[in-house]
């Protein structure tokens, strides 16, 4: 089986990541329970005449794969596979509104046709002419999890050399209200700094769209080797700490070899013990970081986690800012990601320096 | 008729989102598909429900649209003799 690389990425979330050149150099806090991305001018890739249908979900994904592909010295790739937890709901919530608002008549097609889950891979395929493998996986808090690991079993097995896989997600008004109803979103604002410290119930809602050029080649400018990725809807009986053990003797390492541990934390006081857990567990001699104080949460969070990790073992520096303890190791070679969201979808993806 | 075309030119921009293009750049005369405004047959089909929802006028055939979405003015024209609200 051929090894799989991360040769380029490009992101949009709630910081200015936007920009391949620097990593987190200013970070952007914020004091709220919902935050919003920031919006490169999407005119510089995008025409007005393309753009003028797509929603802020299909504006990300496609400038975040382009970002991603001028960063490979790439004009297309041989598959698009893209991961998302909700798909476009602003174009869908916008369709739904419209068939309750006018007593199911005067239905427009673009909302419609723009609300589809794979929009976004659909898009991405449209301006690339890419006419090859085109997937969108929907599953929950794995969809970009699934996304990389369809990735990696094509290019394992040689069936394609350069594929692009993402995560997005958008957020919209309504389907918020519902999670704040439920108490999915804190019901409280919370300083980004503060996150792990609230102690409260729900997570800080957000959106992003992180994309990869993975591939069986590695070139000099690779961030990082894909060497696993596991994904479990639920845990059953076992615990974490036996379910990381497990996934790491799979793989012939022990916790003594694992660098940095990069965790999902989003400050829901519920749930947080699976991370709590490992953290003061087995790994509590490891190195541990978290991030979704800097892109709050979404579905395919775990992807802005893929770009921190891709980041930390190509630059070899690690922003003071997502620093969970004071361990230092004398360089990142090996870097393990667990995430779940609300006690399930949970997973483990290990990153190797190239 | 001024202010029907007026409010015409923008529903058009509001509702197909022309993001390059404002109200008074859009000429009474200009073609609205192909080489003009440049929209396409799915603008056709936004138009053929603003019509429906905004003046009352049923667009059974769609190729009736072609001749009706030349122009502003011919569609500002048709609008006036055929509006049912």
């Amino acid at each position: 089986m051929k090894p799989v690389y991360i040769n380029s990425l490009g992101s949009i979330s709630c910081q200015k990541t936007f920009d391949n050149s620097s990593f987190l150099d200013e970070i952007i806090s914020y004091e709220d329970h919902i935050i919003l991305a920031v919006d490169p001018n999407y005119k510089d890739y995008i025409s007005p005449a393309n753009s003028r249908r797509m929603a802020k979900g299909v504006k990300m994904g496609v400038v975040a794969s382009k970002i991603a592909l001028n960063e490979a010295n790439l004009e297309t790739v041989d598959a698009i596979i893209t991961g998302t937890g909700m798909g476009c709901l602003k174009d869908s919530e916008k369709f739904l509104s419209a068939i309750i608002n006018n007593d199911e008549q005067f239905l427009t097609p673009t909302s419609f046709i723009q609300s589809t889950h794979n929009t976004v891979g659909g898009q991405i395929a449209l301006g690339l002419q890419c006419k090859g493998y085109n997937f969108t996986y929907v599953h929950a808090s794995i969809s970009f999890e699934s996304a990389v690991l369809d990735a990696k079993l094509m290019l394992e097995n040689n069936e394609a050399n350069t594929i692009l896989v993402g995560g997005v997600d958008e957020i919209e008004d309504y389907t918020c209200s519902l999670h704040k109803l439920v108490n999915h979103i804190k019901k409280e604002k919370v300083n980004s700094t503060d996150l792990l410290r609230s102690k409260t119930e729900g997570a800080v809602f957000s959106e992003g769209a992180n994309f990869f050029v993975l591939s069986n080649l590695k070139q000099e400018s690779s961030y990082a080797q894909i060497v696993e990725i596991r994904t479990y809807n639920t845990l059953g009986n076992t615990s974490i700490t036996d379910t990381a053990s497990a996934f790491l003797k799979e793989n012939n390492l022990n916790t003594e070899v694992i660098d940095l541990l990069i965790l999902g934390n989003n400050g829901d006081v519920r749930y947080d013990g699976f991370y709590n857990e490992l953290s003061a567990g087995i790994f509590k001699n490891t190195q541990q970081v978290y991030y979704k104080h800097l892109c709050g949460e979404f579905n395919t969070a775990s992807s802005f986690g893929v770009w921190l990790a891709s980041k930390i073992l190509k630059t070899q520096k690690l922003p003071e800012q997502v620093k969970l303890n004071n361990i230092q190791p004398s360089n990142y070679k090996t870097v393990l990601l667990y995430n779940q969201y609300r006690g399930e979808n949970h997973s483990f993806t290990l990153l190797r320096r190239c | 008729m001024e202010d029907l075309k007026q409010e015409l030119k923008e529903n058009i921009v509001e509702q197909l989102n022309l993001e390059d293009i404002a109200v008074e750049d859009i000429d009474d005369n200009d073609m609205l598909f192909g080489d003009g405004l440049g929209l396409d047959s799915i603008d056709a089909l936004e138009l053929i429900v603003m019509l429906d929802k905004n003046y009352g006028i049923k667009l059974t055939d769609p190729k009736e649209g072609r001749a009706i979405f030349e122009s502003i003015n011919v569609m500002a024209k048709y609008i006036f003799e055929n509006r049912t609200k």
